[in-house]
């Protein structure tokens, strides 16, 4: 028979048995429906997870370190991966990093201790440089007030637990003032001094060491974070109080490393404590650590960190793909007893056809298509099924979340390989459970069949 | 009407079954030659195998032993994708109790033959309107076989055995469930479409006088063998 026949047979048949036939594809929709929800839960809070993830510079940053600064303080020195021999981490390195393949920005850790002075009142605590790609990073949304309006404003951004200290009505704080006091370091005055380079901030040229000179500037609050976007590896450097990081540069505050290097005396050349290095993508960390390794610099990243969660990932889909699977096998089971029916209601109309001249081939394919169509039909509607059970999932779980003061978050995503994977899926289990109903159909005796009644 | 190379040809053939422990022996070791362009009558009692012989004639099971030859062709020999072919083109079957699809209307019925030879759509509609006129049902094709009478779903059932232009029609007990008169008429049907050139009819029946009325031979058979075969008249 040629197809479009068959399946003008195949739906004239399953209208013939529309309330069965409908329950066996709900039958089917309900455990694709399943199947998807589950899949569409492990999707969703994957995307979730490697949105937070890529959003705090995690797993596309490479951290650099002088390889010497790992020597001493009892510990042994990491070993070499290559035979470079180590290097300062100075301007000239930091521009040779820049122009490495798939780097997208470099940056030291500009962080200073500090006392603010606010309403006539002093509060200690650390401020950190923030480069202006940092805005990007998803740290600062649904913040109070804005960004920074510049790379060079004299503005801060506060994290929300300092600025409750400085006033608990943290919205009244945007737009006023508070005084920064800092520590800043001055040359002493030799002839190799370049005071003019406003550029290098923490790697102000340091031949004969330096004074360090109380110093205040004027900074007005544009915003409160509640996260502390600085925090953790990778980022920007632990802090309170938010600059930019070229003001930060600008202003030569004294940081550790600068004792460092004068106790070391290797302060000719001026050098950063750190650079993170941000990568296009986390795909490009391990040539990119590689390369930096291999330049002399120790480098670490959380690559390793990012394949075990991918691995957790691919096990927590597979587990929740099997147990969505299983309404999916019950499914079948309503398949094979809806065609078994089939088969014995329809059991003179099979005699009638093979003594039309159907061949066994046509009964078989009759059935096959009968259980392809409804497997069809469930897969489609089971995929809508799913999608609304996950965005009512979502739904719910943002309710809850509101309730506890936290922002909303998209916990499912039906993407269109999961609709495509899922009707598919329907289709071929329907097929595989028609298998048997459709084989015994076709091997029906036709006399045995035409005398039935 | 007859051809040199017989329409038919049992070649003694045997259809054994086993119940339980008992070996029934349903048709046994029957041979005989039908000519092209007869009309054959089979007759016996209720279980003297002639329905089983229509039934190896007709291509939906296999002689236990013996060959059936349809045309040239020995059906024990050939495959099921042959024997079903055969079924479609060779042969057209006609049955006691119509065997209409009761959710399909007499055209949609009628067509079904086609559907199954794979035949193109659009000669299907002027085929189907043929076979349906050849039977005096034109005007009723788009009727369920519910809304019709014994005779003429017995009249839809011949145009759709009669709709691939087969060579030989097998009737098993056409008139069985039908009145004298409405039998009559449907024998009357199949005597004139006899007339169609090479066209060979078996009937089954257990009424003697309409079968030597409207066949050329009568073949009676008991406890599965053939007890005579000869002219009807």
């Amino acid at each position: 028979m040629k197809p479009r026949d068959l399946s003008d047979l195949a739906l004239r048949n399953l209208r013939e048995a529309i309330l069965r036939n409908s329950l066996t594809t709900l039958g089917i929709a309900v455990g694709v429906a399943s199947l998807v929800a589950m899949l569409s839960l492990g999707v969703g809070l994957q995307q979730l997870a490697s949105k937070r993830l890529s959003q705090s510079g995690l797993f596309d940053s490479v951290f650099v370190t002088p390889r010497m600064n790992l020597r001493g303080m009892g510990r042994e020195a990491m070993p070499a991966p290559s035979d470079k021999p180590p290097r300062l981490l100075d301007e000239d390195a930091r521009q040779e990093i820049s122009r490495l393949p798939n780097v997208v920005e470099v940056y030291p850790q500009v962080r200073f201790f500090t006392e603010v002075r606010y309403d006539g009142k002093p509060f200690a605590t650390m401020v950190a440089g923030m480069p202006a790609s940092s805005k990007a990073s998803g740290s600062f949304d649904g913040m109070q007030g804005s960004f920074f309006s510049s790379d060079s404003a004299f503005e801060t951004i506060l994290q929300s637990e300092f600025a409750k200290e400085l006033n608990p009505q943290t919205s009244a704080l945007i737009g006023k003032e508070l005084v920064l006091r800092y520590a800043e370091r001055q040359s002493l005055p030799t002839p190799a001094a370049d005071s003019g380079a406003a550029s290098s901030s923490n790697s102000e040229s340091l031949p004969g060491g330096f004074s360090v000179v109380p110093k205040e500037m004027r900074l007005r609050i544009v915003g409160v974070v509640d996260t502390e976007p600085a925090a953790g590896f990778g980022g920007y450097g632990n802090g309170r109080l938010l600059i930019p990081l070229q003001v930060a540069m600008t202003l030569r505050a004294a940081q550790v490393n600068d004792l460092r290097d004068i106790v070391r005396g290797t302060s000719s050349t001026p050098t950063f404590a750190s650079l993170t290095v941000r990568a296009k993508g986390p795909a490009n960390v391990e040539a990119l650590e590689a390369s930096i390794k291999n330049m002399g610099f120790g480098a670490f990243s959380l690559l390793d960190a990012s394949k075990s969660l991918r691995i957790f990932f691919s096990v927590f889909d597979l587990l929740l793909g099997i147990f969505g699977s299983l309404a999916l096998a019950v499914a079948t089971l309503g398949i094979i007893n809806t065609l078994v029916m089939a088969i014995l209601e329809r059991r003179r109309e099979i005699g009638v056809l093979k003594a039309l001249g159907a061949a066994d081939r046509d009964v078989r394919q009759l059935f096959f298509v009968e259980a392809g169509v409804m497997g069809l039909f469930g897969g489609v509607f089971g995929a809508f099924l799913g999608w609304l059970i996950g965005r009512a999932l979502t739904f719910g779980t943002n309710i809850y979340l509101h309730r506890q003061n936290l922002p909303g978050v998209d916990i499912s995503s039906v993407p269109w390989w999961l609709v495509l994977f899922a009707v598919a899926f329907a289709v071929l289990v329907s097929l595989a459970a028609g298998l048997y109903p459709a084989s015994r159909a076709a091997r029906l005796n036709p006399v045995e069949a035409l005398r039935y009644e | 009407m007859s051809d040199s190379q017989p329409a038919i040809r049992l070649d003694h053939i045997s259809r054994h079954y086993t119940m339980g422990e008992a070996l029934i022996r349903a048709v046994d070791d029957v041979s005989f030659d039908l000519p092209t362009g007869e009309f054959l009558a089979l007759l016996g009692s209720s279980g003297s195998g002639k329905s089983t012989l229509l039934n190896l004639i007709a291509g939906l099971d296999r002689p236990t032993s013996g060959a059936v030859i349809a045309h040239g062709q020995d059906l024990s020999q050939v495959s099921s994708l042959e024997l079903a072919r055969y079924r479609r083109q060779t042969v057209g079957m006609v049955f006691q109790s119509f065997n209409l699809l009761p959710r399909m209307t007499l055209e949609e019925n009628v067509e079904l033959p086609l559907r199954l030879a794979e035949v193109e759509r659009s000669d299907r509609a002027a085929r189907v309107h043929e076979a349906l006129g050849r039977v005096g049902l034109e005007k009723r094709t788009g009727h369920r076989p519910s809304e019709l009478s014994g005779g003429e779903q017995q009249r839809a059932a011949i145009a759709r055995a009669l709709v691939n232009g087969p060579k030989i029609l097998l009737a098993d007990e056409p008139t069985g469930n039908l009145d004298s008169t409405t039998g009559e008429s449907i024998l009357t049907l199949l005597k004139e479409i006899q007339r169609n050139p090479g066209m060979t009819i078996v009937m089954v029946t257990h009424e003697r006088p309409l079968a030597e009325r409207f066949a050329d031979r009568l073949a009676v058979m008991g406890d599965g063998k053939l007890l005579s075969n000869g002219a009807a008249r």
